[in-house]
């Protein structure tokens, strides 16, 4: 059978991302936001509404790079040493709040402030790193005979440090309405609030980006107002119009789901705009998909079991969903 | 890429994959043994399975968050660090780590859950099936990984195209390649070990506190049984992955054993050093014949020293020499242990005799030891190369400047040295709760560990079964 497997990866690939995005961007958004409440027990109800899942949703994350590693070798060996500091800082970040999960319950009262700080800390650094890697992706990277060529203070640049901070914006806005989805009463309504801001913060973001990204790249911007991209590129910012205006009225009329798949809604449309941006770079404007790709039998023998393992996995994630759904209780124990 | 570089970022590596596999040692053990304290706790009804099995949930949880975040810091070091290895070689070993996250790492993700929080959510049956999903998890996740480090080893099924990069040519060559049989198997062994020694010394604490400890004997007990089964067993495998090595990489047998000149018959070598700009081992304390007799199983067989092979290949023979002497001397008294133990049991003394107690306590982390020593005498016995004969490390790594790795290894080490060594100091605080009374609260911290949920909803319906069958 002849297949496009390089276009069946990149697209598996660009998946696997955006599922890691929006997962383990709610639970990275829950960290985020904890210096918004000082009470302890609500604390514990934030890191409880994701301890069972959080695993999960980070090996996305392994997933995106192992599978980038996997596919697109050429890819993954002249980005990571490109963006070698912020990968570096989103390891230690993930590592500090990886652990806070189960450190801030064996921890002494007394210095369970220290976790939370690290809960906190450690989201904080791994969302903004994250943020950096996107920036200098779209801003490009220096390569010369398959190998990174540029310095290692390369990826620091104001719109990198910008889309930093955007992604912070875009995680706190996940982890707020995945809290009122997960909460009741009057912490619910906090984070109703906390939304609001967050809506507010990341459509100035958002816009920001859009205005920025043309200039920084003129590839970009070509590719925007030629035909046929610019029938996706023009109906986005409505799409993304509508979307938030469903998800503030969702807020208002505190709706319980609407808010958390409306955020969705708006990273998603955010994701394809930036795919449109890019296609059909893989490392922006010197390698496209194909050209990154590993041999054909690389990408067959690990399609076999993509196709039989993601729909399982898919199945037994939604599984332990189910098993954890509905409001967080603070009975709701451990082990 | 300047040599300083390369060295820094060897250092890197051999820092984070000791500090990660420390917890896979003893997550993959721990994981069957929970499997097997809820399948006895199911089947025979004694509530004393389920005070161990809760007992050590805790300490899982804390190992496997910890193994988790070291491990990703692994994944993406193959791109900072060795983006070339990570561009000529990913065809190859990049699909058999994609396998290894979509057959095993989501699979105890998505368990794991369960098994840690799902106890009143679920029910029994359904828990215990989470918690073997979870152990199998653990185990198809070192077939992957340690295959892809078998390739390593000894390359097979693979043809180079013109760019350079190994590309697939046999899956199943590359998969089973030569040497990954062997490594799997010592690997798996030496996870069960690790965590029979961890479990003996805990059970052994307790019962020197008290010896009426149920928890503590039934803890002791079943470790005391996996020692002597699992250590001989393991020695014989060793040798046979010794007897693999010599065929495949017989520099690092040279350096193993200590010997410059190629011998027949050899002695064996228990203690010296190989000083390898004088080209020959100094202070050695031998047996002759003995080396002849292992590797060749014929009194006057050739046993190859290192001079056989260019002076640019040869790995580091010091460290590969004595960390061997480490590991098998730790095997050695590993075997020792087992059987005093056994002799024990058989007195009827097992939980009487102090001194089996103590000599457990002190063989507690040893397992650790042996694990980081083995693999020492993997990788540095690999050295020049990163894919042996083919790949030098010299040629892997990334095209960073020192400054740069230097800086990530600092952050890496105070970052480890801390945070592992708090999440090590809770492990021990967990370890040092009476498991009879794990149901405990401590004082001020609402615990969600033992006490709240699982407690009512898990005893089983007493009367059902007789106690203590
Ligand atoms: C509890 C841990 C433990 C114990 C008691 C032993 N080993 Fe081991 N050994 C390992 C844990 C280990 C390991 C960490 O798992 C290694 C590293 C790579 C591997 O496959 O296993 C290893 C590697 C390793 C190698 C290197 C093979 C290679 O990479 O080419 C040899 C030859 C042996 N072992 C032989 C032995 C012998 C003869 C033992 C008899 C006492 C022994 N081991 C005990
Ligand atoms: C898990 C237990 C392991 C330990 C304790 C370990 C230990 C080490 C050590 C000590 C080195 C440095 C050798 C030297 O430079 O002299 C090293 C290097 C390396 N190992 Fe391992 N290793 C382990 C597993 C693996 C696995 C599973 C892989 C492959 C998937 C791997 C791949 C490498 C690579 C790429 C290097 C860097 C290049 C080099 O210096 O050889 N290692 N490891
Ligand atoms: C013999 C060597 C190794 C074995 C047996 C091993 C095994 C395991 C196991 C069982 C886990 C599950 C989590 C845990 O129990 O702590 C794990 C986690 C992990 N390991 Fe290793 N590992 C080894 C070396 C490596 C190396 C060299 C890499 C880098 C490529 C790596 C990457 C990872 C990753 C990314 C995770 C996190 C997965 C998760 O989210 O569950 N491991 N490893």
């Amino acid at each position: 059978m002849v297949l496009d497997y390089p276009l069946i990866w990149g697209f598996l690939i660009a998946v696997a991302i955006f599922a890691y995005v929006t997962l383990d961007g709610f639970d990275l958004g829950i960290g985020i936001l904890y210096p918004t409440t000082k009470d302890a027990d609500q604390r514990t109800l934030m890191m409880n509404s994701v301890a069972p899942v959080w695993d999960g949703n980070e090996t996305w994350l392994i997933l995106g790079g192992g599978g980038l590693f996997a596919v697109f070798p050429l890819a993954y060996s002249v980005i990571m040493p490109a963006v070698y500091a912020p990968i570096i800082g989103m390891l230690i970040g993930l590592i500090f709040r990886g652990v806070a999960f189960e450190f801030r319950f064996k921890s002494s009262v007394e210095s369970r402030p220290f976790w939370d700080i690290s809960f906190f800390a450690g989201s904080v650094v791994a969302a903004f790193c994250q943020g950096l890697v996107l920036g200098t992706l779209v801003q490009g990277i220096d390569v010369v005979d398959r190998a990174y060529a540029g310095g290692w203070w390369d990826w620091l640049t104001p719109f990198s440090v910008m889309t930093g901070f955007a992604v912070i914006s875009g995680y706190a806005l996940l982890g707020s309405t995945w809290l009122v989805m997960k909460l009741e009463g009057v912490p619910q309504a906090h984070f109703r609030r906390v939304s609001r801001y967050a809506t507010v913060v990341l459509i100035c973001f958002l816009l920001l980006v859009s205005m920025w990204m043309p200039f920084i790249n003129e590839k970009i911007m070509e590719k925007w107002f030629s035909y046929p991209y610019f029938l996706f590129t023009f109906p986005l910012p409505v799409l993304v119009a509508v979307t938030t205006l469903v998800l503030w009225r969702a807020l208002s009329i505190n709706a319980d789901y609407t808010p958390f798949l409306t955020s969705l809604g708006i990273f998603l449309l955010a994701y394809v705009g930036l795919g449109i941006s890019i296609y059909p770079y893989l490392v922006p404007h010197v390698y496209t998909f194909r050209e990154a790709a590993a041999p054909d039998k690389s990408l067959k023998f690990l399609l076999v079991g993509a196709v039989v393992l993601i729909p399982m996995i898919l199945a037994y994630t939604g599984y332990a969903y189910y098993v954890f759904r509905g409001k967080i209780k603070s009975t709701d124990g451990y082990h | 890429m300047d040599s300083l570089a390369v060295d820094l970022a060897r250092l890197q590596f051999a820092f984070t994959v000791a500090f990660h596999i420390i917890f896979p040692s003893f997550t993959i053990g721990l994981a069957s043994f929970l499997a097997a304290l809820e399948g006895l706790w199911l089947w025979t009804g004694r509530d004393v399975y389920l005070r161990v099995f809760k007992f050590w949930i805790v300490i899982f949880a804390l190992t496997f968050a910890m193994g988790v975040v070291s491990g990703i810091v692994m994944a993406y070091q193959f791109g900072t660090n060795w983006s070339v290895f990570a561009e000529k070689a990913g065809p190859v070993v990049g699909p058999l780590m994609g396998y290894e996250v979509l057959t095993a790492f989501f699979l105890e993700a998505g368990f794991l859950g369960i098994m840690l929080f799902g106890m009143n959510r679920v029910g029994k049956k359904l828990h215990f099936f989470a918690t073997v999903v979870v152990a199998i998890g653990t185990a198809l996740s070192a077939f992957w990984i340690l295959s892809v480090n078998s390739w390593m080893q000894t390359p097979a099924g693979y043809s180079i195209n013109d760019v350079g990069q190994f590309v697939p040519a046999n899956w199943w060559e590359i998969i089973f390649n030569p040497s990954f049989p062997y490594r799997l198997v010592h690997m798996v062994l030496a996870a069960y070990l690790t965590t029979a020694f961890v479990v003996a010394a805990v059970g052994a604490y307790h019962l020197l506190r008290d010896r009426t400890n149920e928890a503590a004997k039934v803890m002791f007990s079943m470790a005391m049984w996996m020692m002597i089964v699992v250590t001989p067993i393991q020695m014989l495998v060793g040798d046979l992955h010794g007897l693999n090595t010599l065929e495949h990489q017989p520099a690092k047998i040279a350096a193993m054993e200590g010997h410059f000149e190629s011998q027949g018959p050899a002695p064996l070598i228990l203690f010296g050093w190989p000083d390898e700009n004088a080209g020959e081992t100094k202070y050695k304390v031998e047996i002759p014949y003995l080396s002849s007799i292992i590797l060749t199983h014929s009194l006057d067989g050739v046993v190859p020293g290192l001079k056989e092979f260019p002076r640019e290949d040869w790995p580091p023979a010091a460290i590969v020499f004595v960390a061997f002497r480490l590991m098998v001397g730790i095997g050695s008294l590993m075997l020792l242990v087992g059987v005093w133990g056994l002799w024990s049991r058989f007195r009827g003394r097992l939980y009487e005799d102090k001194w089996l107690h103590r000599a457990s306590i002190i063989m507690g982390p040893t397992g650790f030891i042996a694990v980081i020593a083995g693999w020492t005498i993997t990788e540095v016995g690999r050295q020049p190369y990163t894919v042996y004969g083919l790949l030098r490390t010299s040629e892997s790594a990334s095209p960073i400047e020192a400054p740069a790795v230097w800086a990530s290894l600092i952050i890496l080490i105070a970052v480890y040295c801390t945070v592992f060594g708090i999440g090590i100091f809770y492990i021990f605080r967990a370890m040092a709760k009476s498991p009879d009374t794990s149901e405990g609260v401590e004082e001020g911290i609402p615990v969600r560990t033992a006490g709240i949920t699982p407690a009512q909803a898990l005893q089983p319906h007493k009367g059902d079964r007789p106690h203590g069958s």
